[in-house]
């Protein structure tokens, strides 16, 4: 019943050797922590769950490096087949040989008990590294990891490598890769955003997890890191402002006699005409766009925008409403084995 | 007196390492806190000119704070340093274990400012406060400007204003539009007018920023000007406002700096913002922006901003 669950709730488990920087990583995405700050982080003892619901309910386990998995007394069978995604964590600035053989262990094992688990590889601190360094490791580790497993007869087994640095907007943009696999409405999501964008002028539009700025879908253009820095920290921006003047909106709301709940829109205009524009969408997701007009009036392309938007966001409802009913149904069916 | 009527001269002293020149980056260069750590000493004096507020230059005179450097400016370049000045900026460390020597050094340029210009204003800030405790700061604050208060008055200069500032929060912004705001000549007209603007458009609060700095200039909720003689105890002004985090000008101000620091990356400048309907921002003048809250979110888009465009022959 505990597996049935977590089934219709993605799982991460982050691992990792010691001091590879697992627990900042969870501190920077999860909890607005700045990176410096991480620098005083004790050293994690036991398992930690983060929780996390955008439009799929997310869980993120930490695991405490110093700990043998494969002692007996430790349920680890249990834990793999209940996990979506196997994030690993690669301290680039050390020594990495301990940590691959580590990595294809655990891979080795984790395949076995769950073979539809999906297997990424953080390399880490690499804001430490020069480009050429950067390059060098990534191969070396890829390479390395490609021969441990072709050892142990696993030559199948799909790795995805991220360069990661929490100084860094890098961190997001792997986990926004690493969440999105677990989504498995992704393709509708990228469909719908392809659509808008078609319609309005639209140059990127991102759908984010507004606490931790993870993107969950974006249209099918490529993803220039630029443009997803800025629309993060647009994100920021718009939730700061908002919460200095939280309290005049509450003020003025209970002066209509009608406290509804309004939602979060945010439209900045730049001087050479792009507009970033942001709107709350269901569950604590916000689109994003990058709006460039080019010759036509401004006004009017908000408008059109607008009004796509709202046909974007009756669509996420649907999609949530269905996705809903199945985790009811799985629930239903559940209970019923039970009963 | 100060030649020209709109070139300010500001000096920026204190002894070595207290953090001068990284006051100086963050506020007028755009560094972030993080990267002041690159700066290295100051080498003499250092002038920068800034614009502020289209016709005005703030010629800023970062005085590198080592003991050779510091003998120089009070024997051999006396004249050349405390002439004319409108502003000392005096800066203190907290953290310092030699605090008597700091205040000696204090007094020396203030016994050169009283022959040079007696007419400037000082100004005195606890920097590095973050490295203090939280319950310790108050206490450490009110006794460090008793005593330079009293310094201070015996070379003639009563009215001294201090600021405790950390470049780790919003302090520092706090402290630097204050200083810089009081060289503002005609504040009053500002105030006045914001005040009917706020009326017209039955705002809630509009804040007045400078554009490059984002430091602000006044609001709308301020009774006297923001060349208030109160230092650390922010006084809240009407009830109303009461609910309001009064450090909320500071933080617009880091947050505003911060969105147009990454406005950067998409090669262009900041022009206006809309938050709910509810929150504008928009370029007031060439170097004005104006933060407008309204009390009334239903307000026609095209109305306000024709307000705004309206209102800024006044601000010019």
């Amino acid at each position: 019943m505990s597996l049935e669950n977590t089934d219709s709730k993605a799982m991460v488990l982050l691992m990792g050797l010691r001091r590879c920087g697992k627990s900042s990583i969870c501190k920077v995405v999860f909890h607005n922590m700045q990176p410096l700050d991480t620098l005083y982080l004790e050293s994690t003892s036991n398992p930690t769950m983060e929780h996390f619901s955008t439009l799929i309910d997310l869980a993120v386990m930490e695991l405490p490096g110093q700990l043998n998995y494969f002692e007996p007394n430790y349920d680890s069978a249990e834990l793999f087949k209940s996990v979506g995604a196997l994030v690993y964590v690669i301290d680039s600035q050390d020594e990495y040989m301990n940590a691959v053989t580590n990595l294809a262990m655990i891979i080795e094992y984790a395949y076995k008990v769950n073979p539809s688990i999906n297997i990424e590889v953080l390399i880490h601190k690499v804001d430490g590294l020069s480009e050429d360094f950067k390059v060098d490791a990534q191969r070396d580790i890829m390479q390395r990891t490609g021969e441990e497993l072709l050892e142990l007869g696993l030559d199948g087994v799909q790795v995805s490598f991220y360069l990661t640095s929490i100084f860094d907007h890098s961190i997001y943009e792997a986990f926004s890769r690493i969440v999105q696999k677990l989504i498995p409405e992704l393709s509708f999501l990228e469909n719908m955003l392809d659509n808008l964008i078609q319609h309005s002028k639209i140059e990127k539009a991102f759908l984010f997890d507004i606490n931790s700025k993870i993107y969950v879908s974006t249209d099918s253009n490529p993803v220039d890191i630029q443009t997803y820095e800025v629309c993060a920290e647009f994100v920021d921006v718009t939730i700061d402002l908002f919460d200095l003047y939280k309290a005049t909106q509450n003020l003025i709301s209970d002066g209509n006699e009608q406290p509804k709940k309004r939602e979060l829109k945010n439209v900045s205009q730049l001087a050479n005409g792009v507009v970033i524009y942001l709107r709350q969408m269901i569950r604590g997701l916000a689109l994003v766009a990058l709006i460039r007009p080019n010759d036509t009036d401004t006004e009017n392309c908000l408008t059109v925008v607008d009004y796509n938007i709202d046909v974007f966001k009756k669509g996420l409802e649907k999609i949530w409403a269905n996705s809903t009913t199945d985790a009811a149904k799985v629930a239903a069916i559940d209970n019923g084995d039970n009963a | 007196m100060d030649d020209g009527g709109n070139r300010k001269k500001l000096l920026l002293m204190g002894r070595s390492g207290s953090g001068k020149s990284s006051m100086r980056s963050i506020i007028f260069s755009n560094y972030s806190a993080f990267d002041t750590r690159r700066l290295g000493v100051t080498m003499d004096v250092e002038h920068s000119h800034l614009r502020f507020l289209g016709n005005m230059t703030l010629n800023l005179w970062d005085c590198g704070g080592q003991d050779v450097f510091m003998e120089n400016y009070f024997s051999k370049q006396k004249d050349h340093i405390f002439q004319m000045v409108q502003v000392l900026i005096h800066v203190f460390d907290v953290e310092s274990q030699e605090v008597m020597k700091d205040i000696e050094i204090f007094t020396r340029a203030l016994r050169q400012l009283r022959k040079y210009s007696p007419d400037a204003k000082i100004f005195v800030l606890l920097h590095k406060m973050d490295l203090v405790q939280l319950d310790k700061r108050e206490e450490l604050f009110r006794l460090m400007m008793k005593k330079l208060k009293e310094t201070s008055a015996d070379y003639g200069f009563p009215d001294l204003v201090g600021f405790a500032t950390s470049i780790w929060d919003e302090s520092l912004y706090r402290a630097w539009s204050q200083i810089v705001c009081s060289l503002i000549p005609n504040m009053s007209v500002h105030q006045s007018n914001l005040k009917k603007l706020k009326q017209v458009m039955d705002a809630y609060e509009i804040i007045l920023f400078e554009k490059t700095t984002c430091l602000v200039i006044c609001s709308s909720n301020d009774p006297g000007s923001a060349t208030t003689t109160t230092t650390t105890t922010s006084a809240p002004t009407s009830t109303t406002i009461d609910k309001l985090d009064p450090k909320r000008f500071e933080k617009i101000s880091s947050i505003m700096k911060n969105y147009k620091e990454s406005c950067t990356k998409l090669k262009s400048g900041f022009k206006n913002l809309v938050l709910n309907d509810n929150i504008y921002v928009s370029e007031l003048s060439s170097n004005m922006v104006c933060f407008i809250v309204l009390n009334n979110s239903n307000e026609s888009h095209q109305l306000v901003s024709e307000n705004i465009k309206k209102a800024s022959q006044f601000f010019e």
